[in-house]
């Protein structure tokens, strides 16, 4: 992780990127808006790249018209699960995409652990290599508390 | 004025110009357009003129820094049914979007089956989501007394409208909520919930039409249709307005336009009758006396069921 110090996970748009101000996420949610997409909000203590099925929060919202609505609910998730990562999905349902369009994390926690790395010896002297996050150390709602 | 003198106030001399205002606004185009095709409803209008001046104003004050605060919008609109509540709610929303007062200007329309649930837990997100659907326009509440059932303290209509309530406070910025019904049970409705009755700042009565303004009505939406009341036919139907006034179940507007309904398929019933005639543009065109004094409203002893 050499390149990402401070163990910041990278996932999603614009993860790479300072946080997201609230200006700039209502902003990205107009934007998914008016292509027609369905926005929901997700959660997950579960940093590991591959843990790509985050739990929803609340019900999927359709047929939204303006971001403020998806404001209130992000602000309500990050009230409920502030030391957890959020992200705002929107969904295109048109013929031949059905499919995310745009991730993004809207919350993180306040320290990230990062992720130790994990060697295997093999048959042979070949060697598999693997990441575990820290944070897995600790059962599920106590990661970052 | 003197006392003030000394510090001068930001931009006391900066001169705006109401009339330009109005013009980049573009409200006075949709005021105009309530005039001209909506009929009667004088006191709704002036009302509404009202408090489009009310909300342009401020907007000036505004920009000079005199008010910060977002006025209160929502409101409640009372009266019969078919006085044009749900229409003038629409301009309405057109009006505040143009002024600014809400960001899309879009109107959502629902009743008590869409905000409350059937079961314990089922309220709260079902009127959060139409509450969210609603917001960057009007949310519109019809027959909203039936929120409130105070012969069942179970019900829970309690919960939709505590949740709107907090909405209404706190989202003032997101959304307008415009509730709407009959007059004497909205006035019972808000003397049972004074929480709702404080925040709603204009309440807009409907008054009933009159005979002359349902034809004038009846005629813009033939018009619309590509029809026509032959002479005849007009008299007919202001005869048959006042008869169907009598009857139970009217509802002004609407009871028009069931009743034009209803003699356009009379019609071309009548047109079907006569097969072999060459039939021209203006018989298409033209509802006659006929159909419309085929009517049961105009037999001898008619029905008092209620149907138009």
């Amino acid at each position: 992780m050499m390149s990402n110090h401070g163990n910041r996970i990278t996932q999603g748009q614009f993860s790479f990127l300072p946080d997201l101000t609230d200006q700039q996420i209502l902003a990205q949610i107009r934007y998914a808006l008016q292509n027609g997409w369905a926005v929901s909000v997700e959660y997950t203590d579960d940093p590991h790249p591959r843990n790509t099925y985050w739990e929803m929060y609340g019900n999927p919202m359709f047929d939204l018209k303006d971001p403020a609505a998806i404001m209130l609910e992000i602000n309500e998730c990050r009230k409920t699960f502030p030391g957890y990562y959020i992200r705002v999905m929107a969904f295109d349902s048109g013929r031949g995409w059905e499919t995310p369009r745009m991730a993004y994390m809207v919350n993180r926690p306040a320290k990230e652990p990062g992720y130790r790395l994990l060697r295997e010896e093999r048959d042979g002297r070949s060697m598999g290599y693997s990441i575990v996050p820290y944070a897995t150390d600790k059962p599920e709602g106590e990661r970052y508390a | 004025m003197n006392r003030m003198s000394d510090e001068v106030m930001p931009g006391d001399e900066a001169s705006i110009d109401l009339r330009e205002e109005l013009r980049t606004s573009q409200v006075g185009e949709v005021l105009d357009k309530l005039d001209r095709e909506l009929i009667g409803l004088q006191p709704v209008k002036t009302r509404i003129r009202e408090t489009a001046a009310l909300l342009l104003v401020d907007r000036l004050r505004k920009k000079l820094s005199l008010s910060a605060e977002t006025p209160t919008l929502h409101m409640s609109f009372t009266g019969n049914p078919g006085t044009g509540k749900t229409t003038v709610a629409l301009r309405m929303a057109e009006i505040l979007h143009r002024l600014g007062y809400i960001r899309s200007g879009h109107l959502v329309a629902v009743t008590r089956d869409d905000l409350v649930g059937q079961y314990i837990g089922h309220t709260a997100p079902k009127t959060k989501e139409v509450i969210k659907k609603a917001m960057g326009g009007v949310l519109f509440i019809d027959e909203a007394y039936y929120l409130y059932k105070p012969e069942n303290e179970r019900d829970y209509g309690q919960e939709s409208i505590e949740i709107l309530l907090q909405v209404m406070e706190n989202n003032r910025d997101d959304l307008v909520v415009i509730l709407a019904g009959y007059k004497d049970r909205m006035d019972r409705f808000f003397n049972s919930n004074p929480g709702m009755r404080s925040r709603i700042a204009h309440h807009v009565d409907f008054p009933d039409y009159s005979p002359e303004e349902l034809l004038a009505i009846s005629k813009l939406m033939l018009a619309q249709q590509n029809y026509r009341l032959s002479e005849k036919a007009e008299e007919a139907f202001i005869d048959y307005i006042r008869r169907r006034m009598r009857m139970i179940h009217f509802a002004n507007a609407r009871s028009v336009r069931n009743a034009l309904d209803r003699s356009r398929l009379r019609q071309a019933n009548r047109l079907f009758a006569t097969l072999d005639r060459k039939l021209s543009r203006s018989d298409l065109t033209t509802i006659e006396a006929e159909d419309i004094l085929a009517s049961r409203i105009f037999q001898k002893d008619p029905p008092d069921t209620g149907a138009d």
